[in-house]
């Protein structure tokens, strides 16, 4: 759609005209901010925690496990120099041999999610795959954070309370 | 001729000037825009183009994506 408004508008004289391509989609995968009525709706982006602990390629699985666990986490991502997530140390990963690098303990290519996608999808993605956790990364595949199937349900279970009472208090503005 | 542009373009447009449109109908944008756009949807360019938009300034229109 996009194209053709730009090729129109240049059709009647606007001389400088630039389409982006990728538009409102890739705006909010890269965690953006966005203005209008769903702006402040939760996303997986938002949900998620961006403390969670990070290790290289090479780093020692013994070293990661120690310092996962005095940070009170089971998990750990596994990123390059440029925090792009490279895969996933759970709790076995971790306890798989204290001298092995990440990169051989690690599970490769995790499933990652966008930072937009909406925290109720998750929600039922998540206990639908029994899947305890999983990173949040950008568009180019940076980690935004960690999303916990924990945090994703109450998240959700709050958002739907909201709306329940509020769709209640539009029953009784009606009645 | 139009020329495609990424995310990064965008904001630097934006920061020094640049108009940016939304061309998808008006329900989709008042859910969602970008910060600063405003909205002309795609059937509505040729009415409301000329008065909305400065001739003089860089115009940069997006929808929801690429497809």
């Amino acid at each position: 759609m996009s194209p053709r408004a730009a090729w129109r508008l240049e059709s009647m004289g606007f001389g400088e005209v630039y389409d982006y391509v990728a538009g409102k989609q890739d705006w909010g995968a890269a965690g953006l901010p966005v203005e209008g009525k769903l702006a402040s709706r939760p996303r997986a982006g938002t949900v998620a925690k961006p403390d969670v602990p990070t290790c290289g390629l090479e780093d020692r699985v013994g070293d990661v496990r120690e310092r996962v666990r005095a940070e009170g986490w089971d998990v750990c991502v596994v990123v390059n120099e440029g925090s792009v997530v490279l895969g996933l140390l759970r709790e076995k990963q971790l306890d798989a041999g204290d001298d092995r690098p990440a990169r051989e303990a690690m599970r490769p290519g995790p499933s990652t999610f966008r930072h937009d996608v909406d925290i109720e999808d998750m929600a039922e993605f998540m206990a639908h795959h029994d899947l305890p956790s999983a990173p949040v990364t950008t568009s180019d595949g940076r980690l935004v954070g960690l999303l916990t199937e924990e945090d994703a349900a109450r998240v959700a279970h709050e958002l739907h309370a909201k709306m329940h009472a509020s769709d209640e208090e539009h029953d009784d503005d009606d009645h | 001729m139009p020329r495609s542009i990424g995310r990064e373009e965008v904001r630097r447009l934006v920061a020094e000037g640049a108009q940016l449109v939304e061309v998808l109908p008006a329900e989709e944008y008042e859910d969602e825009h970008l910060p600063g756009a405003i909205n002309i949807a795609l059937r509505r360019i040729d009415r409301e183009a000329p008065d909305r938009l400065d001739r003089a300034r860089p115009v940069v229109v997006y929808c929801f994506d690429a497809a």
